[in-house]
């Protein structure tokens, strides 16, 4: 198995995809509660895997092109078959999910194996049949949006229209129609004339989930902007500018890495949008601009090793964020396989791991604690034996119950709340 | 914790101050640290433009780190106590119109073709440049190459102009070293000189075994003599070694 890096439900939660760096989805489907397996219910299991996209070869710049997936985005769904985006760093597809169990029989033109009949042989004609089959699940390429982005795409929004969605990458974004992929339309360019003067890339972006024409876009350099396209072609002003003045107390050399924002998404209601930056969650209102309305502290103990992160390369991280269905519990990972919980109105946390060992199915997972003075209690981990390979980067809630998605590098691990 | 070898001499904890003995050593430490921090970036940019296509948005962050630690090193004085150090009486006069053109550099910031970020330096190097070899210059220089590499970094477009400056750029980093001065810039650049040379090294090595176009430019440089060693270099050694593995079995 490869190494997981995107994962998203649907609408409905029913279906869980997951991206890997080999350029492959792989769709879960929940099962249904039966009478004659009565503990299934909740269970997820591959209903479909494809390739989504292969290695290419950039001739012109002599650079290969990743196949690793970096997004999934679905569509509503809008008739039997499920639609979804998937992207890499320079193209994205619409793939078209569809069922069949049904085969039809006694064609006039071919044999059952398919081959031709002569028509000379044909002595009568009958009408073909429907016959059951087991089912299948096919995944088919309907659409390529192919050759819009020069640098690496990091997001991609489905609209609330359902008709249009905009893609990013390190210094633009594209505005496309789902139905045309022969053109697209830029909306952000933050590409300076002088390339020597960069000093600022877009870190993710995503569209407001109810008004059509508002999207957010958040920079490495911890500000978000959000733009309204009624305003103007081209949204490089933007509407409103999120950015939390900085303490000048805690302020190093790796303050402004430690402030890139990973992260952005819209609460469900669309009333907030979360950030996700090294150390911490940010909740911000969309009404007020000079600073958030939570912060919540994922792993403030890694604050004094800044320079180490830095040197192994962890502190360039990007780790996800979401909410949960009523927006009332955010989620993020951290490292040692540990991802995070934040309760909003009872500011209860809670640390959890995502491994084998510590998790036998069905079992309760029991909280963590990272121990941050000198003093290690039972159970509690040190930092220094934390395992900074083992990052948790990629979770998903379900849009209405409590069962949450988390990827373990090549592992994907799915907990719900124990109901009895 | 750490997954790499290098030798640790960060900013990390407290347990480095205690008390005011240690707050006397403080100072010259901080100083280290952030020179090494300097160091461990340049060679991160240069590294990430040997990965397949360089994250822009690491690089971006490591460039504005670099350039923070560069402002810093300007305002406390720290680059202008190192060429009172190493120059000789005779370029007095240089220092002075050094320090004048720190201060009006803002001004001429539109001049420049480069970006403004490094403008407070520009005028230096220039004009220093223009003269003759000399131990203000290796230092001088030694900043000079960010902002070239910076260039190379983002300009992902024009393969034939990256190759260009990405060799002027590292033609600037190896001049460095080879015209630097062991005795009174030793102390700053102790840290770092034994890297670069072994990561020339490994660099002249490793061309043969990597696929990338734009390298192809590095097969032309000759190692330099390697004529200051301590005892760092070992875990930088094993480092690079360990980058050139992965390297090449990919």
């Amino acid at each position: 198995a490869d190494i997981i890096s995107t994962v998203e439900f649907n609408y409905t939660g029913d279906l869980l995809a997951t991206g890997d760096k080999g350029g492959r989805v792989v769709i879960f489907q929940r099962e249904q509660e039966t009478k004659s397996r009565p503990l299934s219910r909740g269970e997820y299991n591959v209903y479909s895997t494809f390739q989504s996209h292969e290695p290419e070869f950039d001739y012109l710049k002599s650079l290969e092109i990743e196949e690793k997936i970096n997004k999934i985005r679905w569509l509503p769904q809008q008739n039997a078959a499920h639609f979804l985006l998937s992207t890499n760093d320079k193209t994205i597809k619409l793939w078209k999910i569809s069922e069949r169990d049904k085969r039809a029989e006694g064609y006039n033109l071919k044999d059952e194996d398919g081959r031709l009949r002569e028509p000379c042989r044909v002595t009568e004609l009958r009408v073909p049949t429907l016959k059951p089959m087991d089912l299948m699940v096919e995944a088919s390429p309907r659409r390529t949006f192919a050759n819009a982005h020069t640098y690496h795409i990091n997001s991609i929004s489905v609209n609330s229209d359902y008709a249009t969605y905009l893609s990013a990458d390190d210094l633009r974004i594209n505005l496309w129609h789902l139905e045309v992929t022969n053109r697209s339309f830029n909306i952000v360019d933050i590409k300076p004339a002088n390339m020597e003067e960069l000093t600022e890339v877009i870190t993710a972006a995503e569209f407001h989930p109810h008004h059509c024409n508002v999207f957010v876009y958040s920079s490495s350099k911890g500000t978000i902007r959000l733009c309204d396209m009624r305003s103007s072609a081209l949204c490089d002003q933007h509407s409103k500018f999120f950015e939390e003045p900085e303490d000048p107390s805690s302020r190093s050399f790796f303050s402004e890495i430690i402030s890139s924002i990973s992260d952005v998404k819209f609460s469900h209601s669309g009333r907030y949008m979360m950030t996700r930056d090294y150390l911490s969650v940010k909740v911000w209102d969309l009404n007020m601009e000079n600073r958030p309305v939570e912060t919540y502290q994922v792993h403030e103990y890694l604050r004094s090793k800044l320079c180490s992160l830095y040197e192994n390369d962890c502190i360039f991280d990007k780790f996800e964020c979401c909410w949960n269905g009523s927006d009332s519990t955010i989620m993020t990972g951290s490292y040692n396989n540990f991802f995070r919980t934040f309760e909003r109105s009872t500011l209860r946390d809670t640390t959890l791991e995502a491994s084998r060992e510590s998790s036998k199915p069905r079992a309760i997972l029991k909280p963590r604690k990272v121990c941050t003075t000198g003093k290690r209690k039972k159970d509690e981990i040190t930092v220094d034996s934390l395992d900074f390979n083992k990052k948790i980067l990629h979770t998903a809630w379900h849009p209405a119950e409590n069962i949450i998605a988390v990827a373990a590098t090549n592992n994907l691990y799915l907990f719900q709340e124990k109901v009895n | 914790m750490f997954v790499r070898g290098l030798k640790r001499k960060c900013f990390d904890g407290e347990e480095d101050i205690e008390g005011t003995l240690a707050g006397i050593k403080a100072i010259p430490s901080y100083n280290l640290q952030r020179q090494s921090l300097l160091d461990m970036s340049l060679v991160k940019l240069q590294l990430c433009h040997m990965l397949v296509e360089p994250n822009l948005c690491r690089s971006v962050l490591i460039a504005n780190t670099v350039r923070q630690i560069q402002e810093e090193m300007t305002q406390d004085g720290t680059w202008q106590m190192i060429n009172t150090q190493s120059t000789g009486q005779a370029s007095l006069d240089r220092l002075v119109s050094t320090d004048i053109l720190c201060r009006s550099s803002r001004d001429h910031q539109a001049e420049e073709k480069h970006g403004p970020a490094y403008g407070t330096f520009n005028k230096d190097f220039e004009s220093d440049q223009a003269q003759d070899n000399s131990e203000t210059m290796s230092t001088a220089s030694a900043v000079q190459p960010p902002r070239n590499l910076q260039s190379n970094v983002w300009e992902m477009e024009s393969p034939q102009e990256n190759k260009g400056n990405f060799q002027k750029s590292l033609d600037q980093i190896f001049e460095t070293l080879e015209n630097k001065s062991p005795n009174t810039v030793e102390d700053l650049f102790s840290e770092v000189d034994s890297s670069y040379y072994d990561l020339d090294t490994m660099l002249t090595g490793m061309m043969s075994n990597t696929k990338m176009g734009h390298c192809d430019s590095l097969e032309t440089f000759s190692s330099p003599t390697n004529t200051a060693s301590n005892s760092n270099c070992k875990s930088d050694l094993n480092d690079l070694d360990h980058i050139v593995e992965i390297l090449v079995e990919s």
